[in-house]
């Protein structure tokens, strides 16, 4: 059997639904940020393999972008997370609930 | 050779997704970051198969290398022992994997009902051609995209700053 695009893009779309679920389930944030890494990685997977499989090297350098803003988030958001530890000493988003009514 | 290939390393990236996420022994985000760098190596593997060269290697470069290290300093700077002592409640993992799952079987029934494209494929993603178009019909997307570098370089040092206004 030959691998065609759906079989890449089924792993796409389930490595995409592991990132979603981690960032449903799971309550530390930075966990939280690995879910939203996962489900980056999977729509650059899929971007990648239809490149691969309509002749066009289009996706391949949006994949190039999307890995430097992905890399340019995590800084901020990171950064974000050191200064919420600072100030409340904790990474749970159980415990951020200042602007719940 | 390329099918056994593809089901490794696609068999590989979804357990190692997995034990991100959910991991049974541990609930610890180092053992999470320690896999997540698993999962992107053999994502690349998988770029590979793909004959996307270049990307695979700044997979590992980015990922793997910068965006993981920063991952792990910052555990290493958080209180990772009170995170361990957590109960974990069971409505919320039930309810987050029903709806996971029926977002999962729409993306499977749409991928079942479409037409995919059938080109034969003949693509390389070497650097030489990638680095043609990114300087040429690209050239200005590169550009926004090392400003907004800049920003990011610029906030994060804002947010870290001890006395923060």
């Amino acid at each position: 059997m030959n691998i065609g695009l759906e079989h890449y893009l089924v792993v796409s779309a389930i490595l995409f639904c592991l990132g979603l679920a981690g960032v449903l389930v799971r309550r530390n944030l930075l966990v939280i940020y690995m879910g939203l890494e996962l489900m980056l990685n999977a729509a650059n997977l899929s971007l990648v393999a239809f490149s691969r499989f309509t002749n066009n090297l289009d996706g391949q350098v949006f994949v190039f972008f999307v890995i430097t803003v992905a890399a340019a988030e995590v800084s901020v958001g990171l950064a974000l997370i050191v200064a919420l530890y600072r100030k409340r000493q904790t990474a749970h988003v159980e415990d951020l609930t200042t602007m719940k009514l | 050779m390329h099918e056994f290939l593809f089901y490794t390393f696609a068999l590989l990236t979804l357990v190692f997704g997995f034990l991100v996420i959910a991991n049974p022994f541990s609930l610890n985000p180092v053992t999470s970051a320690m896999f997540l760098v698993l999962t992107i190596v053999s994502l690349a593997g998988l770029f590979v198969l793909l004959h996307a060269y270049f990307l695979a290697a700044v997979q590992i470069l980015v990922y793997a290398g910068a965006v993981m290290v920063l991952f792990l300093f910052v555990i290493m700077l958080l209180d990772i022992k009170a995170e361990e002592r957590r109960k974990i409640r069971t409505f919320g993992i039930v309810s987050g994997v029903i709806a996971v799952g029926a977002i999962l079987t729409i993306f499977m029934v749409t991928l079942a009902k479409s037409a995919l494209p059938g080109v034969s494929p003949s693509l390389e993603g070497a650097t030489i051609p990638l680095g043609k178009l990114l300087f040429t019909d690209y050239v200005l997307p590169f550009e926004i995209v090392s400003v907004l570098l800049l920003v990011a370089m610029v906030g994060v040092i804002l947010l870290s700053k001890k006395d923060l206004k």
